[in-house]
């Protein structure tokens, strides 16, 4: 009986491994047919269910269907601004681009292209977005939660965001829909939905989870060290960048990056406003689409060729989702456990 | 100088906490707002093809039982091998580490894993998909719940037992559990609460029913999936009812976290 259900739960502890390389071995085989197909180029190819025919100039058919070949050299100079890196990939793909037409040309076979690029940058500028507007208020509230407040108004606030933290995400991407959105739309121009919109909901969502760890973090310095600070005539905001931030770095940037996973996988507070269109965005408050999306508004309609891309964007996500929150957890937060 | 600064930085972060809880009470009281306005009595005794909620709330709760009953016992037994059963090694380590990973994963992924192993061969969306993908999601939260309770059970206890001449699946079983079984059961439900508002695993496994049924081989009603296609719907009604049903979802997802809290604070008196 005792050995029995000792190995009952190490295999049910082994479960945990099955299933995630379960995950992982099973996207792998559906995308399979899609790598194959596309390989690397997946990543910075822009045309998604693009018909490629071979007795027409493939140029001319690109801009029809989706309308975004030209469109990608404004985008260089945009998006510029942002980051550096995306101005990279969207040169290169342009010269890629060219490259796949000429080849497409010769085969003279006529078939549906698939490329990932736009969710990419879709998931990864609204990411930034979030990060960018969350960081700083999420840091705020956690310093004022564990330094300025006093404990009578500390404790029921920290009780509010911590409760905020479980609210489904569904609710903020409803809420973003109907009232932010619009607000956004008179402040920034722009339609009421668009990668703007999805990046600061995304924000919103992600402070709750972010302030609480952050707080938490910050409450476990000493309070020997705060005390002999402000011995020496440490000011408030010396003793939180000198004394607390330093003792408490790698649990804030653990937070930080686990909040970063949460945004990058998070379908639906995106899916309700980040417009859904298979188009680089040109500006800032231009609707797009991010992986989680794509995968969401496509996936139960979809067969065959479109079908194994999208379990590669599947994949895609999880893979970058994996490392990210495995770096957070081996490097930031691994003296917790 | 310095003090301006202090007060200056201070001041900038009392801001972005009030911001922040502006953000965060502006879509609480619109919740409320829109969702009471839309609330009847007619949500709760039609069904959606009715304009009501009914079969959606029902389905939406078969659905988190079934992945509570299927996800419970597997993450338990996996919690108490992590904390009974590997004294320091390597394994336990390896496993508690690659469930705080999945604990993470995005959810639509494993809507896609289920969907490649359960609804691709079946030829179509089915209940068990959507409880099947929940119960994925469970797993490693239940995990990390076991783990931790047990982890507070003080070790007199488990040397007490086993001085006894119990064999240790019975200590287990009646002393272990029995002395965490409170915080298991508040983390069950405060699982339960994160899973019940989840939409994203279901949007095309368990996919959505517009009336009542009980037979999960068939698409189910889900009240997430139904919110997510009603509100970009363009009839005002429709899209008031998505309202009720959010309304009502985070009601309940917010009790029972008070709930959770509450338990454990009575414990601790």
């Amino acid at each position: 009986m005792e050995n029995i259900f000792k190995r009952l739960s190490a295999l049910s502890a082994t479960t945990i491994l099955f299933l995630l390389t379960g995950i992982f071995v099973v996207l792998f085989l559906y995308a399979k047919p899609a790598i194959k197909e596309y390989g690397i180029k997946f990543l910075i190819d822009p045309r998604w269910g693009v018909s490629i025919n071979p007795n027409k100039p493939s140029n001319n058919q690109d801009k029809v269907l989706v309308n975004q070949d030209n469109e990608n050299i404004v985008v260089e100079e945009d998006i510029g601004g942002d980051t550096p890196v995306d101005q990279e990939e969207i040169i290169q793909t342009d010269k890629e681009d060219i490259a796949i037409n000429d080849e497409d040309a010769l085969s003279q076979k006529s078939k549906v292209i698939y490329g990932g690029l736009i969710p990419i940058v879709g998931t990864v500028l609204s990411t930034v977005i979030a990060m960018a507007f969350a960081v700083p208020i999420a840091m705020g509230i956690a310093v004022f939660l564990s330094e300025i407040a006093p404990f009578y108004i500390s404790k029921p606030v920290g009780v509010a965001i911590e409760l905020l933290a479980a609210i489904p995400s569904i609710i903020y991407g409803m809420w973003g829909l109907f009232y932010f959105g619009p607000v956004v739309s008179r402040i920034f121009g722009g339609g009421s939905v668009g990668l703007l919109v999805a990046g600061l909901v995304l924000g919103i969502m992600i402070i709750p989870f972010m302030a609480s760890l952050s707080r938490d973090s910050m409450n476990t310095t000493p309070s020997v060290l705060k005390e002999s600070a402000y011995a020496m005539g440490a000011t408030k905001f010396e003793v939180i960048k000198d004394v607390i931030f330093p003792y408490a770095k790698s649990g804030i940037i653990g937070s930080m990056i686990l909040a970063l996973g949460r945004a990058l996988g998070e379908t639906m507070a995106v899916a309700f406003v980040i417009g859904g269109v298979f188009k680089l965005p040109e500006k800032i408050t231009d609707p797009t689409v991010s992986i989680p999306v794509v995968l969401a508004n496509n996936f139960a309609e979809s067969s065959g060729m479109s079908l194994s891309a999208l379990f590669y964007l599947a994949l895609i996500l999880f893979v970058i989702s994996f490392l990210v929150i495995s770096f957070a957890k081996f490097y930031f937060l691994r003296d917790k456990k | 100088m310095r003090l301006v600064i202090n007060k200056i930085v201070l001041f900038l972060s009392t801001l972005a906490a009030l911001m922040g809880l502006m953000f965060l009470f502006w879509i609480l009281i619109t919740l409320t707002l829109k969702g009471i306005n839309a609330l009847n009595i007619h949500i709760f005794t039609n069904d959606l093809v009715n304009n009501g909620l009914r079969n959606l709330l029902i389905g939406q709760f078969i659905l988190a039982f079934l992945a509570v009953i299927i996800g419970v016992p597997i993450g338990m037994i996996a919690g108490i091998y992590l904390q009974e059963y590997s004294f320091d090694n390597k394994y336990a380590a390896f496993i508690r580490n690659l469930s705080d990973v999945m604990m993470s994963a995005p959810s639509i992924v494993i809507g896609t894993f289920i969907y490649a192993i359960v609804v691709m061969p079946f030829g179509h969306m089915s209940g068990w998909a959507g409880a099947l993908a929940l119960a994925v999601m469970m797993i490693p939260i239940i995990v990390r719940t076991t783990d931790d309770m047990l982890g507070l059970v003080p070790r007199e206890l488990r040397e007490a037992g086993i001085a006894i001449g119990a064999p240790k699946y019975k200590v287990i079983f009646d002393i272990i559990l029995k002395a965490a079984k409170v915080g298991i059961m508040t983390g069950f439900l405060l699982a339960f609460a994160r899973i019940i508002g989840e939409t994203a695993p279901l949007l095309f496994t368990s996919g959505n029913n517009e009336y009542f049924t009980l037979d999960l081989n068939r698409e189910f009603p889900s009240l997430t999936v139904a919110i997510y296609n009603l509100s970009t719907m363009p009839d005002k009604n429709l899209v008031d009812i998505a309202w009720a049903g959010a309304f009502l979802l985070t009601l309940f997802v917010l009790v029972i976290n008070l709930l959770g809290r509450y338990i454990v604070k009575e414990k601790k008196r």
